[in-house]
């Protein structure tokens, strides 16, 4: 009963801050509504007793991603664009056709496979007494590879960012 | 969870959080009065003996005061922003074990709200989010000095953050977990290697404790590192639009947040609530309790003094000093602390 309203109020939350965030047209509040939507999220994980990922969730998007956000658009001074302006408008017949799109697909889903869907095969007392041990085993035995695939790419990303940012190595 | 249970908790939530407002009213007036014999002053000495009455004084004048809100601002954001900054600094509290368990009554009680599995993620998580309060006060208040404020102070998280993050993750290898009070129980040994020490964390993660300390004045906004405010260059920094109860909630977010850092300090390097030497068995369980409560209360209270030592000896750095500092040396260094720790793990195991 209590989870059943948690979790409609933590969905609601999200999707209702992911429309916000999409229709404001002052950069700063979308980025609040992102961050909301992102803890609400988070919100989810926990139900979902993925409590490692849902403190990862908060810490890397809503802590440091959403900040770097903010003091962009600050810096920029690009929280409000100038009147009338629309620049890339071809964008809006994009974005609904995607949007539909994926709709059939959120739809195809619902109906399909979310029910068929394979457990995760951890039982909810293990998780809830150590996730982050568990998460962190997969990591590095069934997901070993992609895992330090994922590492290269972040240091791939890191050396470019300073190769551009600097102009005399 | 039952019914006597959620009584407990609740108690407890309560408890705690009367206790740290109490706090961060007398942490004010501490500051004021160190401060004034650091420098050779008196300090405020007016309001009842001592001066002890000053933080209601000033409570008093904060609520009376005329709440203005200035005519161009970004009004919800600007009334949201101080609610943001205080609420996450005194949740941060909810893991942080101020003792072991106590049996009273028949029942289990652990002198810790939460014992959460993520335990110290949820400390960094919630630390995180602590800092829109500041970012969104110096948008929303219009004014360029608060907006410089905030850019500052969201340059400054980010890079903290990252070493403080990684300075943790060298205790949580020695000690094997990230549940704070696990973490507590396993300082209660000897070391090995000098059995004259307890295992506290400092002594066996000793760069990782500088490291940390440093992350964790920057990520308070406390001199040395207390750019986003910068007086002598950007008038208040963030809160410069800010009066009335509206500033006092920033104050004590800021105080809230150095009481929650000095605990968690105590916590990970300083045995928490452990004293060196001390068999529990030999005390009855409340007695021991309280001893608990007050080790870990006087250490808190060591760091939440060092913070007002540092603030009134050392200046506040450059801003490209402060990025040098995070970035060049903080994090190469949390990240040789990894490295030696894991280097050290190996070797022991094999």
């Amino acid at each position: 009963m209590l989870e059943t309203v948690a979790f409609y109020a933590l969905a609601a939350t999200a999707v209702g801050a992911a429309l916000l965030m999409i229709s404001r047209r002052n950069a700063v509040y979308s980025a609040v509504f992102l961050v909301i939507c992102l803890c609400a999220v988070a919100g989810l994980y926990v139900m979902l007793n993925a409590q490692f990922l849902a403190a990862v969730q908060v810490i890397v998007y809503a802590g440091a991603i959403m900040v770097l956000f903010l003091f962009v658009i600050m810096l920029l001074r690009a929280d409000s664009p100038a009147e009338g302006l629309e620049t890339l408008s071809f964008q809006r017949i994009f974005g609904f056709v995607f949007t539909v799109i994926l709709l059939f697909q959120v739809g195809a889903f619902m109906k399909t496979a979310a029910p068929g869907a394979p457990a995760g095969g951890m039982s909810q007392e293990a998780l809830a007494a150590s996730n982050t041990e568990m998460v962190g085993e997969l990591l590095f035995t069934r997901y070993l590879y992609t895992f330090e695939l994922v590492s290269i790419l972040l240091l791939g990303a890191i050396v470019g960012a300073v190769v551009l940012a600097k102009r005399k190595l | 969870m039952e019914i006597p249970e959620l009584i407990i908790t609740t108690v407890k939530i309560i408890i705690v959080i009367f206790i740290i407002l109490t706090a961060v009213a007398y942490y004010t007036f501490a500051e004021r009065k160190l401060g004034g014999w650091i420098q050779d002053r008196v300090g405020p000495n007016r309001a009842g003996p001592w001066g002890l009455l000053q933080p209601l004084a000033d409570g008093v004048k904060f609520f009376f005061k005329e709440d203005v809100i200035p005519l161009n601002v970004d009004k919800p954001l600007y009334v949201i922003a101080p609610l943001i900054t205080l609420i996450p600094a005194l949740i941060t509290f909810a893991v942080v074990p101020f003792g072991n368990r106590v049996t009273l009554f028949g029942h289990t009680i652990r002198l810790q709200i939460a014992d959460v599995n993520i335990g110290i993620l949820y400390i960094l998580a919630v630390a995180s989010l602590g800092i829109y309060g500041i970012v969104l006060a110096g948008w929303a208040s219009n004014n360029k000095f608060s907006l410089l404020g905030a850019v500052r102070s969201s340059a400054q998280m980010v890079s903290y953050e990252l070493s403080l993050a990684l300075s943790i993750i060298g205790v949580l290898m020695v000690f094997e977990t990230l549940r704070l009070n696990q973490i507590v129980v396993h300082q209660g040994q000897m070391l090995e290697w000098a059995p004259f020490l307890p295992r506290w964390g400092v002594f066996v993660q000793p760069l990782g404790f500088l490291v940390f300390l440093v992350a964790a004045f920057a990520e308070t906004n406390r001199i040395p590192f207390d750019l986003p405010e910068g007086e002598a260059e950007l008038v208040a920094g963030y809160h410069t639009e800010y009066g009335s109860m509206k500033f006092a909630f920033f104050f004590m977010g800021e105080y809230a947040n150095m009481i929650t850092s000095a605990a968690v300090t105590a916590t990970l390097f300083f045995g928490g609530w452990q004293v060196p030497c001390l068999d529990w068995s030999a005390f009855s369980p409340p007695a021991a309790a309280l001893i608990q409560i007050a080790s870990f209360s006087a250490k808190t209270l060591f760091f939440a003094f060092l913070f007002i030592w540092v603030r009134w000896t050392i200046p506040r750095f450059r801003y490209d000093q402060l990025m040098r500092l995070g970035w060049k040396v903080l994090l190469p260094l949390a990240l040789l602390n990894i490295l030696v720790t894991g280097a050290i793990y190996v070797v022991k195991n094999a």
